[in-house]
């Protein structure tokens, strides 16, 4: 079914019934949703991060055997080995890091585990490194 | 009636990735194509035989955005062959399991795209709203949204647990019911039937010479699907149907991908329920055997190849991949020209060249570089012909 509204020579309305039928109910469903987007700087806490999401990287020291394995599988040069009083350990530049993770899946240890933690932006480059 | 050339990108707004078409126009009539994709080249196939085999995942999933899940399996099914070892048939299932919600979230995104070009935006925000589904769903199995990275060279990177089955079951039921919502949409929608029905015509003779892949072969009435024809991973044991449709249009490629989208939920139902015990991950050893390997995948945009050369070093002498995109230009070529029941109008190439589900970026492979003089430049076909005579005679 068509409907039309014409004024003099002009259309002014023109639609087909059964289409807009189609997708009223869709719309009326939509009415009543809530909004499916989030305000992400405003509603931090709405921002859903689930568990074992490949977030900044945590480093525990103690742990660490200075093996140096994940030195080996990093793609992207993130990891420099240093020696300190201990013997040998990486630092990570998370300028670099792609967060693929590899680093902890290889550490026989379990010394480095990527957080849920998303925000790493920040002005100064030292903040980026984890020692 | 003369011709004249209107040049279309490589930056357009109607187009949603760099290429540069030169069409030839008699009056608003397409007569002649040509076309270049070389604007987007990155040097991966180089810079991989600068890294060993387990450094390589993470920057063949970069290849593309959206179908990082088939580049990433491509590759890792591709360098076990090296190594002569089977990998458990839970890693295999839960690949699966992966690969599928890749190519829903994939063809839904396609789905809304094409919705985009024919001015539908209506549908382009629903498909784009429940793709969100697929995404939290990746996220939380993978660990990210889109650089998913889950299979690894001798497995899967994590296991599934049961309440994570059951969550991904129920997404299940939400993406089936809006997927029947959008067959059912696009089958009586007026807007779409306008504008697809009988636009960017590829007879199944043609998709055959052109040796076009994917949902474009298939909407040309061809059963052809790398899943079916040379099984890799677990689809030897998964059940599922080649969808085709016989329209050979742009709208035939609408129709396959939405119900490809059932049969990726099914498919991800049967892997769930039918998940064999026993480890998702063995240990390789950083070197595998000299030889060399070549691998088919399908990816959601179709057929995709990795072929790998070893010297039994840990890093490849050589590794070449070939993208369902390429494959597709003979295919795009075909359908601008086409003259069959229908003339290309100029303003219907916008999506034509979106029913190839277009990726320049991972096409655009061979970039010639001379280091000393700081120069790169790209060869014509003819001056490749003219290079070829000359070392013939």
């Amino acid at each position: 079914m068509e409907i039309s509204i014409t004024f003099g020579y002009h259309t002014v309305f023109d639609c087909e019934v059964d289409r807009v039928m189609s997708m009223l109910s869709e719309l009326l469903k939509n009415l009543f949703k809530k909004r499916a987007t989030v305000l992400y700087p405003e509603e931090k806490d709405k921002v859903h991060v689930p568990e074992g999401y490949r977030g900044k990287l945590e480093f525990y020291r103690e742990k660490c055997i200075g093996c140096t394995l994940c030195y080996q599988v990093c793609p992207s040069y993130t990891i420099e080995i240093i020696t300190d009083e201990k013997g040998k350990r990486p630092v990570f530049n998370l300028a670099r890091c792609t967060y693929c993770g590899q680093c902890e899946d290889i550490c026989p240890t379990k010394s480095i585990h990527l957080t849920k933690q998303f925000e790493i932006i920040s002005l100064d480059k030292k903040d980026l490194v984890v020692k | 009636m003369s011709t004249f050339d209107i040049p279309i990108g490589p930056q357009h707004p109607a187009l949603p990735e760099p290429l540069l078409l030169k069409l030839e126009v008699e009056g608003e009539s397409v007569v002649g194509v040509d076309f270049d994709v070389s604007y987007m080249h990155r040097g991966i196939e180089k810079l991989l035989e600068t890294k060993t085999y387990f450094q390589g995942l993470p920057l063949v999933e970069r290849i593309c955005g959206i179908c990082n899940a088939a580049h990433g399996l491509c590759y890792t099914l591709n360098v076990e062959k090296l190594y002569d070892k089977e990998i458990p048939s839970r890693a295999q299932y839960l690949r699966v399991v992966v690969e599928e919600l890749s190519r829903i979230h994939s063809h839904l995104l396609w789905l809304g795209v094409a919705a985009f070009e024919i001015g539908f935006n209506t549908m382009f925000m629903y498909t784009w709203r429940d793709r969100e589904h697929v995404m939290d769903m990746l996220e939380a199995i993978t660990g990210n949204r889109v650089t998913t990275e889950y299979s690894q060279i001798g497995g899967v990177r994590r296991d599934i647990s049961p309440e994570l089955a059951e969550k991904l079951l129920k997404t299940m039921d939400v993406v089936e019911e809006r997927t029947k919502y959008y067959i059912k949409v696009a089958l009586t929608e007026p807007t779409i039937a306008k504008r697809t029905q009988g636009v960017g015509y590829l007879s199944p003779e043609d998709a055959k010479a052109t040796c076009s892949v994917g949902p474009v072969i298939r909407a040309s009435g061809i059963k052809f699907d790398v899943r079916a024809d040379d099984p890799y991973a677990a689809h030897d044991e998964i059940p599922f149907n080649v969808i085709t449709y016989d329209s050979c249009d742009v709208f035939g490629r609408i129709i396959v991908r939405a119900q490809e989208l059932l049969e990726c939920v099914n498919m991800i139902r049967y892997a769930l329920k039918n998940l064999p015990s026993g480890p998702f991950r063995i240990k390789l050893p950083m070197k595998p055997n000299a030889g060399e390997a070549l691998t088919r995948v399908e990816a959601p945009r179709g057929e995709l190849l990795h072929y790998t050369l070893c010297e039994g070093t840990p890093k490849p002498y050589r590794y070449k991949v070939r993208t369902p995109t390429l494959a597709n230009l003979g295919a795009l070529r075909a359908m601008l020209t086409s003259k069959g029941r229908y003339v290309v109008n100029i303003g219907d190439v916008p999506i034509i060249y979106g029913s190839i589900d277009p990726c320049i970026c991972c096409t655009a492979r061979v970039q010639f570089i001379d280091v000393k003089k700081g120069k790169a430049w790209t060869w014509t076909l003819d001056e490749i012909r003219n290079m070829s005579k000359k070392v013939k005679a």
